[in-house]
């Protein structure tokens, strides 16, 4: 079975001032999102106390509310989480109450109110610790960029690398933009999905890349855009496979890994389909632009020398 | 021939394959709630012992699945939580104190299977529920308390030298003295220079007088602040392992902090208790005039108390305390300088100085002893009801001949080995100046989300792989059906390679298993694809399957660092349950360059390798 087997190379290169709209239009999108409502930070980042409380029946979310409200606590968040009986209290960091009070308090507040509710997780981190995470996971973002970019580099030219880097990072700010607009919790492990997704989706690029190359090779006389529309077309197939499969993974992911595991699948779907466009559609044309040739990619070797199809492997 | 593989190469697939089923096999035997015992202070956990448990057990009617004794423990398995809780009370009550009695998951892997070593994963809290802390040791209060004991320490040298002062006083991180004259202050900086090297004096004349400045250097201080957070560490250990905690990981993390995970602890109330318990030691005299037997036998003497040393054997000791652990200043441990043998020295503050001096005077070539007292927190369950109780604990941790008249500062020796004088010296620091600590982060997970995040990660990996393997076989057919093999071989590897690690699994880590397996198919796809692209071109089956091969590699091994690179940050920057998910995604990498390239090439040239030419694939 064959799904794309397109017979003439498509064109891709000619809808570069469309893609270019896309994608600025979606990274303006997605930078205001996080420049006016920002990233909706879990207690890794922002310090704090999360406590998923358990109700035998669906939990009155209003009244829970209402009863923090009541007993002090004004900052307290209250929603639901995964199930209606499932409750995610979020208490701001207190100054003078060590964690185990606080939740034993807040435990016995609700407890007046239901019987029937149970903790079932408690998290609480200081504020020093949520910089530190703040602060590492920045880190890691700028070394991961940074340390493709390098192999990238190496392995093909500085050219790709910047292309290549400039694609995926488009696709991590879409995600964080995604993430400000629909206000959706930021935790680790979202971080630590969407770091995920920036080496991965670098594949897509490196895939294009290297038929990129080998058709600079082959294809002496094509004109540049005409070498990556044929890559592009070629590599189509596998691209779409690939990632499909993948989102497969995600899916089952999303769907039954529950809540903890939700938005590490979200944030994984939208940098797996904004990754076959960036990769595809944003790197190649930076690529071009940055002025990609036969004399970088490929130089005419002498008469006689093997024609090596890795050179660096 | 072009599409076979050596003989050696079958064969080596073959047994890696082989060895990943072996060491993966563990983790679907699951584990089992245990309750085990450990004896405490000279008592033994042996073959009556355990009958005497187990006949409790039986007549109780708890129904448990084994048993075992080894090394010097006893774990009874059982099929279920509840049972375990109630045979734990049950067996708490029944041998009281002298043993720790914990709860703890017991792996069910087969004796076969331990033969070689073949463990399963270790699971993460998140995955087994308990308690995860993070606790920073004050600083600034180490600091404090190294000035201060500086200076009381420099004042008592000056008079002890004669050099008149108007002042000693502690300010910020340095010790401030003020003198009357030049003169003076020349006198205290030599006298102070040559009784300890280390401090770096500076004079700082002002309006205010002639004023001499010590502070006590870098290395000094960095010194300090690292022994604080091994004495905290020690004593949290201690505590911890008392408490009966099973598999408890208390690690140093960074500079100043510590990291306790506590798995199967549902309360994190009682770790905090159990951190804000106090230590203290006390000197105090033996009674050499009677006899330990006749104490034994009950008829202990007014004055007198028996005590027990770590091992059990007990000791006749006088009930005055001599010194107690605040005043003590520093205990640090060091080596006699003619034998070489280890020693610790100890410091006291000047009313323990002159009590140890006078009592010393009396009692030279008189044993005395250091009695280790904690209170603990413990919970326990009476009637159906938790309380809260400390129990306090009373060690004779040393007992030593005084040697002749001592007062501030003296040595223990006789210890056998530099590990007991560590010891000994964290044990008696550990009743002086534990450094307070803070708690800045908990994260507390019940045993039942446990058990539902174990369900919720199985059920991603298994559909996840499921869908896809639907999906390569529809779209590849028999290319496909190598590919998912290759995939099993994958996912078997992973887990082979993370149960041999012993890496813990968490539930961000069983995500990325699933990942990995959904990112792993990128390889098959890649040479699928560039072999369908060969024949597409006219070439011979043969020609394309080794085309296929060849020319993929490359582009499978630069997509993969990449990911790599990604994993390798995570690592080093992530932590706790990110860190698990970066160790999968990187492990994975790897074992999946192995199966997508060699292993699916290997099947590939077994099915067709042999046929000197192929009509068609069914690619």
């Amino acid at each position: 079975m064959e799904i794309f087997h397109p017979k003439k190379d498509i064109p891709f290169m000619s809808y570069g001032k469309l893609t270019t709209t896309i994608s600025l239009v979606t990274f303006i999108i997605a930078v205001a999102a996080l420049a006016i409502r920002g990233l909706n930070l879990s207690v890794d980042f922002t310090g704090g106390t999360d406590m998923e409380v358990n109700y035998a029946q669906t939990a009155d979310l209003g009244a829970i509310r209402s009863a923090l409200e009541q007993d002090g606590w004004k900052d307290a968040a209250v929603q639901n989480y995964g199930t209606s009986r499932d409750v995610l209290v979020r208490l701001p960091l207190v100054q003078g109450l060590s964690s185990s009070q606080l939740s034993d308090k807040v435990m016995a507040l609700l407890k007046t109110k239901d019987a029937s509710a149970t903790l079932r997780r408690v998290e609480f981190v200081g504020p020093q610790v949520g910089e530190e995470l703040y602060e590492n996971g920045g880190l890691a973002l700028i070394v991961v960029a940074f340390g493709i970019m390098a192999y990238l580099a190496l392995r093909f030219e500085w050219r790709f690398a910047v292309a290549a880097i400039i694609a995926n990072m488009h696709d991590v700010v879409i995600i964080l933009g995604m993430f400000a607009l629909f206000q959706w919790e930021f935790s680790l492990t979202v971080l630590a999905g969407v770091l995920a997704v920036l080496g991965y989706s670098v594949n897509e690029s490196v895939v294009v890349f290297d038929r990129v190359r080998e058709n600079f090779r082959k294809m002496r006389k094509a004109s540049v855009p005409e070498i990556i529309d044929n890559a592009i077309t070629r590599t189509m197939s596998r691209t779409v496979i690939t990632h499909f499969s993948t989102q497969l993974a995600v899916l089952a992911m999303f769907f039954f890994g529950g809540e903890p595991l939700h938005y590490f699948a979200t944030a994984l779907t939208i940098g797996i389909l904004f990754g076959i466009y960036s990769s595809v559609l944003v790197a190649s044309p930076i690529a071009m632009w940055l002025g990609i040739s036969h004399e970088n990619l490929a130089p005419v070797v002498k008469e006689g020398a093997d024609l090596d199809e890795h050179p660096m492997l | 021939m072009i599409n076979r593989y050596p003989l050696w190469k079958n064969l080596l697939i073959v047994a890696i394959v082989a060895l990943g089923i072996i060491y993966a096999l563990p983790n679907i035997f699951g584990a089992d709630p245990a309750v085990q015992i450990s004896a405490e202070r000279g008592n033994k956990v042996d073959v009556a012992l355990r009958d005497r448990v187990m006949q409790s057990l039986d007549s109780a009617h708890f129904a448990y699945k084994g048993y075992s004794l080894a090394n010097g423990m006893l774990q009874v398995r059982f099929t279920d939580t509840d049972t375990q809780l109630k045979a734990f009370e049950a067996i708490r009550q029944l041998l009281g104190d002298g043993f720790v009695v914990a709860q703890n998951l017991v792996p069910a892997t087969p004796a076969w299977l331990n033969e070689v070593s073949a463990k399963p994963m270790y699971l993460g809290l998140d995955l087994r529920g308990g308690v995860h802390l993070l606790l920073e040791v004050d600083m600034s209060a180490v600091e404090k308390q190294a000035i201060e004991r500086y200076e009381g320490d420099l004042r008592s040298h000056l008079q002890q030298e004669r050099v008149p002062y108007s002042s000693v006083t502690a300010k910020g991180n340095l010790v401030e003295m003020k003198f009357r004259d030049a003169a003076e202050r020349d006198k205290a900086q030599e006298v102070i220079h040559s009784y300890n090297r280390t401090l770096v004096l500076t004079s700082a004349d002002s309006a205010e007088g002639y004023i001499l400045n010590a502070a006590p250097s870098e290395q000094e201080m960095r010194d300090q602040r690292n022994f604080a957070v091994k004495q905290n560490i020690t004593t949290l250990r201690n505590r911890v392992n008392a408490s009966g905690v099973a598999e408890p990981v208390i690690q140093q993390q960074g500079d100043n902090r510590i990291v306790v995970q506590l798995p199967g602890v549902q309360d994190a109330a009682d770790v905090q208790r159990l951190i804000g318990a106090t230590a203290t030691l006390e000197y105090h005299m033996v009674d050499e005039e009677h006899s330990v037997q006749d104490a034994l036998a009950g008829r202990v003497p007014p004055n007198s108390r028996i005590y027990y040393k770590r091992d059990g054997n007990p000791v006749l000791l006088m009930k005055q305390v001599i010194v107690k652990g605040d005043q003590i200043i520093d205990a640090a441990q060091g080596f006699e300088q003619q034998t070489g043998r280890p020693l610790v020295s100890v410091t006291l503050n000047n009313q323990g100085a002159m009590r140890m001096l006078d009592n010393t005077k009396k009692n030279v070539g008189k044993l005395m002893a250091v009695v280790y007292i904690e209170n603990r927190p413990e919970t326990q369950v009476v009637d159906g009801k938790t309380e809260h109780v400390t129990r306090r604990v009373e060690e004779v941790i040393s007992v030593a001949t005084i040697q002749g008249v001592f007062g501030k500062n003296f040595q223990t020796t006789g210890l056998d080995s530099p590990e007991e004088a560590r010891t000994l010296a964290l044990l008696l620091r550990a009743g002086a100046l534990a450094a307070p600590m803070e708690i800045v982060e908990v994260r507390t997970v019940g045993p039942s989300l446990g058990k539902e995040n174990i369900a919720k990660g199985f059920h991603s990996n298994i559909y996840g792989f499921a869908a896809i393997a639907i999906f390569m076989l529809f779209y590849y057919r028999v290319f496909g059906l190598f590919s998912v093999i290759s995939l099993a071989v994958n996912a078997i590897l992973m887990v082979a390679v993370l149960s041999i690690i012993q890496a813990t699994l968490t539930l961000p880590g069983m995500a990325g298993i699933a990942l990995t397996i959904g990112m792993a198919i990128d390889a098959n796809v890649l040479i699928n694809e560039r072999i369908r692209e060969e024949l597409r071109a006219g070439n011979t089956p043969h020609a394309s399957i080794h085309a296929g091969y060849e020319r993929a590699f490359g582009t499978i091994l630069d997509s993969n660092v990449t990911t790599l690179i990604a994993g390798i940050a995570l690592l080093w920057l992530g932590s706790g349950p990110v860190r698990g998910f970066a160790v999968v995604l990187c492990i994975g990498i790897l074992t999946s360059m192995f199966s997508a390239v060699v292993v699916s090439r290997g099947i590939v040239n077994l099915v067709y390798g042999r046929k000197a030419r192929i009509a068609r694939l069914s690619i």
